[in-house]
């Protein structure tokens, strides 16, 4: 198994364990960033999508189509090589940043224009009556209210986009996939395939696996306190319970 | 201007297009051939993930669970790059095959393809859980009452009404694995990322004007969104329409209840 199991394989990835964690302090702030600027964007679009304005919802829905249809690597490259062969080239972490941030926007988008549409139509109204505008409507009734609902995918979204730094690799990145492959194939270093890719393969999932569970047990706690509300309310006796 | 005629000149170009469309097929059969063989792989894994729950058969819920989580939670581009350190071929495929340049290529195709279907059986397994899940408890009671086995409850009662539910999911998976077959473009030149990326970088024989310019970006790059966009974008609308018309029936019965 290429020297999973051999002494000096492991005692390699030691010597070089900086290597490792040069590219997970990589991959950790390109995620962060790439999270904030999907954040932004997400909720940006998602409040288009779930407003009256038909040309900011066009703008959204085109945005998200088009985003959601096409790989992230295509648009990494071609946000990549544009900006290189016109003379404007931003670096390689920032590019990642950019097109992780303009990928899971649109998913971002998608979870939040799910979760405001889940709130049952009355609640704007009231929120109208009670001549709230519409930043007082999302900010005190609406947001509140569907958080707890966009959350789990959101994570899940976080996740993914942790995962998906490892298509730096292909412009050149220093994130952690790259670094392992540039470390089990570089000529000094090379060779030692099972404990490296093991590694890098244990700090992803040592990252991720909390999160997605995380985002798992939320969902279901919330599907179970639904259903809890629905057999409540259908019952003869007793109040619904929470 | 004419540096942007020049670039479009290449996809005037029967060779190039011949190039890039024979990617399209690669990415397209790639994708087919994981996401079926992860129903089969994924199936196993939910079933055995769901419902091994007594004493001995404990040991399998650990190792699909273990197998799901752990594939979910790493990057597919880590598995590829196992895959080609440790995954064998079969000694069948050690020649030149499919259109393909060398034998190395169609190992790295068979290498990159078996990463492919290991990582999203790991996906399609929890969509099968999801579509299990959502069958009624009755349902396996109303099996057993009729005198069926496990088996047989699994066969003819839950697995069809389970899959029915997923079928959407599952299409819009192979859209999730069209787009991901593009990691493949990290160690080989098969499918359409790579193809296109390396018509890009040689770019400047074939324009005529002897240097790559931003142009060519941006006709190549676009030919090839152009392309998955149209093929997704196809698919997520029979997604839709689908989801549609599944709520439609979903709403039914309780309409005609409220009927009455």
């Amino acid at each position: 198994m290429s020297g999973i199991f051999s002494a000096s394989a492991w005692l390699k990835v030691w010597t070089y364990r900086a290597t490792f964690l040069h590219g997970l302090a990589t991959t950790v702030q390109t995620a962060i960033l790439a999270i904030l600027l999907a954040m932004v964007i997400g909720i940006v679009l998602g409040l288009f999508a779930t407003g009256h304005n038909p040309v900011l919802k066009a703008i959204s829905r085109v945005y998200v189509e088009f985003v959601q249809n096409t790989p992230v690597m295509l648009q990494l490259c071609f946000l990549y090589y544009a900006l290189a062969f016109s003379g404007h080239s931003i670096g390689i972490i920032r590019t990642g940043i950019v097109s992780l941030g303009i990928y899971h926007g649109a998913y971002m988008a998608e979870v939040i224009r799910a979760g405001i549409e889940a709130i049952p139509k009355g609640q704007f109204e009231a929120a109208q009556s009670q001549g709230f505008g519409y930043f007082g409507e999302m900010y005190y009734i609406i947001l509140p209210q569907s958080i707890k609902i966009i959350l789990p995918p959101m994570v899940n979204q976080v996740v993914n986009l942790i995962k998906n730094t490892s298509c730096l690799y292909i412009i050149g990145g220093t994130d952690l996939i790259s670094l392992t492959y540039s470390f089990v194939t570089g000529a000094t270093t090379g060779g030692a395939y099972g404990p490296a890719y093991l590694v890098s393969g244990v700090l992803f999932f040592v990252i991720c696996f909390p999160l997605s569970k995380l985002a798992s047990t939320w969902e279901s706690r919330l599907k179970q306190r639904d259903q809890r509300v629905v057999v409540a309310g259908r019952g003869s006796t007793g109040a619904p319970q929470n | 201007m004419s540096n942007l005629k020049a670039s479009l000149s290449m996809l005037q170009n029967t060779a190039i297009l011949q190039y890039l469309m024979r990617g399209v097929v690669f990415t397209l059969i790639i994708s087919v051939i994981a996401v079926g063989f992860g129903i089969l792989i994924g199936s196993v894994l939910a079933l055995v993930r769901n419902y091994c729950n007594s004493g001995r058969t404990r040991i399998f819920r650990i190792i699909a669970t273990v197998y799901i989580e752990v594939f979910r939670n790493t990057p597919l581009l880590l598995w590829i790059f196992i895959c080609l350190v440790f995954c064998p071929t079969p000694f069948f495929l050690n020649r030149k095959m499919f259109g393909l340049n060398s034998a190395a290529d169609v190992k790295l195709l068979f290498k990159g393809a078996v990463a492919l279907i290991l990582f999203t059986s790991s996906v399609i397994a929890e969509i099968v859980r999801g579509g299990l899940n959502s069958v009624a408890q009755g349902q396996f009671e109303a099996g057993y009452s009729q005198g069926f086995n496990t088996v047989q409850v699994m066969i003819y009662i839950i697995l069809p009404q389970a899959y029915r539910n997923i079928i959407p999911t599952l299409l819009s998976q192979v859209i999730t694995t069209i787009k991901d077959s593009s990691y493949l473009a990290n160690v080989a030149v098969i499918e359409l990322m790579a193809r296109t990326k390396q018509i890009m970088s040689s770019a400047n024989r074939y324009n005529g004007t002897g240097v790559i310019n931003v142009s060519d970006v941006f006709v190549l790059f676009g030919f090839a969104c152009v392309i998955y966009f149209a093929i997704n974008f196809t698919l997520s609308c029979v997604v839709r329409h689908m989801q549609k018309r599944m709520k439609e029936g979903a709403k039914r019965p309780a309409d005609v209840v409220a009927a009455r």
